[in-house]
C-alpha cells in the first residue's frame, strides 16, 4: 500500500503535527515501507489467534472506588498560561 | 411517496461512582470549577490511568439487565481528536472489544404494541470536561471537573421506526439504569444524554438513507420534537431534489429546529488504537456473580407479576413499575390493604396528583404506604365511602395520623344504618313535594336532586348505594 503526499498531509493535520513540506515525500516513502511490511504480515494465517491488545500477558488491575485526590487546583493553575475564576482559559472555540 | 423513518440511539449514561473512571478525583456534581480535576484528569505528562472497579461492576449489571453477552475480555482504546475540554488529545473509550455485547430492550407503546429494540453494544469510557463559551470575550473557559467521569455508552441497533418508538426506548433505558442503581439518570445535570441517528428512506427500500446525528438532547420531549423536525427536514430536502448530508446537528428547543453543528471534514477519523496504558480487562465468573447477585427484579418481570398476582390492567402495571420506589410503595399498599386494584387506583390517582402538585417524588410522600393501606382498608370494609376517603386522604396528607383516627375524630364513619337513612329520606321527601311530583311524572333527572339532598344532609356520610336503593323504593312507593 502506497501513501502519497496528500495522505501524509492529512495524517499530519489530524495529529496536529507540523511537517515541513520538503519532508512530505520522504515521509510518504518511509510510511509506505512500513505499511508494506504490515501487508506482508497480513498474509499470515492468524485464524484462532487472539488479537494482541497489549504486549504484557497480564490483565488490568482494578482500583477501589474511593475519592482520594485532594483539591490542588491552585498548584495546577500556577503553571497554566491563563485562568480566571477557577477556569482554564483557551482561545475561543466556536462549535 | 410513503417514507420510512430509521432511528438508532446512542445513550451516554454517567455511572454512579464516587470517583472517576481512571483517577481518584471525586465525581460529585456542582463543585467549584476544576477543584475535582487531578493530574490524571488534566492529562499531565507521566500520569497513568487505573481503572475503577465499581465502573466495571456497574457495566456488568447493565449487561445482565438487558440480557446481553458480557465480554470475558474487553479492551480500552484511544479515540483521538482535539478539543480543549479533552486535555489528553484522546478520549479513553472501548472500540473493538466493548465490555457489553449484544442485548435487547422491550418497549411498549401507548397503543399497547410491543417492540424489541436491539442493543448493539455498551462500552465504558471517560467523559470530557465542559466548555463555557459565553462569559469570556475572545476566550473559552474550561472546567475539567467532569473530565474522567465514567460513562456507559449504550448503542442501539437502527431498529426504531418513529419518534414515539425512540422516546419509548430512551425512557426504557432510563428506567433500567435507575432501577438497577447504576446511574441517577439526572437529565438536567447531564447524567443521561441521548444522541439520535436519524435517516429516512422510501417505504420498501432495504438500504438505509444517509443519516444525520442529533447531539445531546437532554429531555424526552425534545428528543421527540427533534426527531420529528429532522424527519420532515430530510423528506422535504429529498423531495425537492436535494441530498441529506452526513453531519452532526444540534436541536434548538427555542426555535424547535435542528441545525448544522459541524460537517466533519474527517468524519469518524478517530484513529482508534488499543491504549497502551491499560491492560485488557478480564471478567471472571466470580466477579460477574458478585456484581449481579443483588440485581433487583427487573421492571418487565415485575410488570408481568403485578398483572398475574394482583390482577392489574396493562396500564396500571406499566405505570406502577415506572420506578422501583413506586413499585415497592404499591406492593406495600396492596399487601397492607388486601385490595390491590383499589391500591393501584389510589396511587395512580389521588396520590400521584397530590405528589405532582407539590413537586414531590414518591420517596418523599407525606402519606406513607402504611397510612394509605389503612385508608383503603376502611373503604374496602365500607366504613367510609370513596368520596369521604378523599377527605381522609387530605387530612393524612396535611396533618398525618392514621385513617382510623381521622375517621373517628372528624366523625366521618359512613352511615349504613338503613333506618337512619330512611328517616332522612322521609323528611326530604316530605319537604320537597314538588320534586316528588315531577319525578313521578317521569322527570328522572330529579332523582339526582334527591341524592344530592341526602348526601348534603348526611354530610356525605350516607352509604351511596343504600341511598340509591332506598330513594328509588320510596319515590316509587
Amino acid at each position: 500500500m502506497a501513501l502519497d503526499r496528500s495522505d501524509v498531509e492529512k495524517i499530519a493535520h489530524l495529529a496536529r503535527l507540523a511537517v515541513a513540506p520538503a519532508d512530505c515525500d520522504r515521509y510518504a516513502h518511509d510510511l509506505s515501507n512500513i505499511l508494506d511490511l504490515v501487508a506482508r504480515m497480513d498474509a499470515v494465517d492468524t485464524t484462532g489467534v487472539e488479537p494482541m491488545a497489549h504486549p504484557l500477558h497480564m490483565t488490568q488491575r482494578l482500583r477501589p472506588d474511593l475519592a482520594t485526590e485532594p483539591d490542588q487546583r491552585d498548584r495546577f493553575q500556577a503553571i497554566a498560561p491563563q485562568t480566571d475564576a477557577g477556569l482554564y482559559l483557551v482561545p475561543k472555540v466556536i462549535e | 411517496m410513503q417514507w420510512e423513518t430509521v432511528i438508532g440511539l446512542e445513550i451516554h449514561t454517567q455511572l454512579a461512582t464516587q470517583s472517576k473512571i481512571f483517577s481518584g478525583s471525586s465525581t460529585r456534581f456542582g463543585a467549584a470549577p476544576n477543584t475535582q480535576a487531578c493530574a490524571v484528569d488534566l492529562g499531565l505528562p507521566g500520569v497513568l490511568p487505573v481503572l475503577n472497579r465499581e465502573a466495571v461492576r456497574l457495566a456488568v449489571r447493565f449487561g445482565k439487565a438487558i440480557d446481553a453477552e458480557l465480554a470475558e475480555r474487553s479492551v480500552f482504546a484511544r479515540k483521538n481528536y482535539f478539543y480543549p475540554d479533552l486535555p489528553k488529545g484522546y478520549q479513553i473509550s472501548q472500540y473493538e472489544f466493548p465490555i457489553v455485547g449484544e442485548g435487547r430492550v422491550e418497549i411498549v407503546l401507548d397503543d399497547g404494541t410491543v417492540h424489541e429494540i436491539g442493543v448493539t453494544r455498551a462500552h465504558l469510557e471517560e467523559d470530557a470536561g465542559k466548555s463555557l463559551h459565553e462569559d469570556y470575550q475572545g476566550s473559552t473557559g474550561i472546567d475539567l471537573n467532569r473530565a474522567g467521569t465514567p460513562l456507559l455508552e449504550i448503542v442501539s441497533e437502527p431498529d426504531m421506526r418513529s419518534a414515539a418508538q425512540a422516546v419509548a426506548y430512551a425512557k426504557k433505558v432510563h428506567q433500567i439504569v435507575r432501577w438497577i442503581g447504576i446511574s441517577d439518570g439526572n437529565m438536567q445535570e447531564g447524567s443521561f444524554r441521548v444522541d439520535a441517528n436519524v435517516s429516512v428512506r422510501p417505504a420498501g427500500q432495504t438500504t438505509f438513507g444517509t443519516r444525520a446525528e442529533i447531539k445531546n438532547v437532554n429531555s424526552f420531549r425534545f428528543l421527540e420534537r427533534a426527531i420529528q423536525f429532522e424527519v420532515e427536514r430530510q423528506i422535504d430536502l429529498i423531495t425537492a431534489g436535494g441530498k441529506v448530508v452526513q453531519e452532526t446537528r444540534l436541536y434548538d428547543p427555542d426555535r424547535d429546529e435542528t441545525r448544522t453543528m459541524r460537517v466533519k471534514e474527517e468524519a469518524n477519523d478517530y484513529r482508534y488504537f488499543p491504549d497502551p496504558d491499560l491492560l485488557p480487562v478480564q471478567l471472571d465468573a466470580a466477579f460477574i456473580a458478585a456484581a449481579i447477585a443483588d440485581l433487583p427484579e427487573l421492571p418487565d418481570a415485575m410488570r408481568e407479576r403485578f398483572q398475574a398476582d394482583y390482577g392489574l390492567a396493562d396500564y396500571d402495571a406499566n405505570l406502577l413499575t415506572a420506578g422501583r420506589e413506586l413499585a415497592a410503595f404499591f406492593e406495600a399498599v396492596a399487601q397492607g390493604s388486601g385490595a390491590p386494584k383499589l391500591a393501584a387506583n389510589w396511587i395512580g390517582g389521588e396520590l400521584t396528583a397530590a405528589l405532582n402538585k407539590s413537586g414531590l417524588e414518591i420517596g418523599a410522600s407525606p402519606v406513607t404506604a402504611d397510612q394509605l393501606a389503612g385508608l383503603i382498608r376502611r373503604i374496602q370494609d365500607g366504613t367510609i365511602s370513596g368520596k369521604i376517603a378523599k377527605q381522609v386522604f387530605e387530612a393524612l396528607w396535611n396533618d398525618g395520623g392514621d385513617a382510623d383516627q381521622v375517621i373517628a375524630e372528624q366523625g366521618l364513619k359512613q352511615i349504613t344504618d338503613s333506618g337512619a337513612i330512611e328517616s332522612l329520606i322521609d323528611s326530604i321527601i316530605a319537604a320537597n313535594q314538588d320534586q316528588v311530583a315531577q319525578y313521578r311524572a317521569g322527570k328522572e333527572k330529579v332523582f339526582g336532586f334527591f341524592v344530592g339532598q341526602v348526601m348534603k344532609q348526611s354530610q356525605g356520610k350516607a352509604n351511596p348505594q343504600q341511598v340509591n336503593d332506598l330513594l328509588k323504593q320510596k319515590l316509587l312507593a
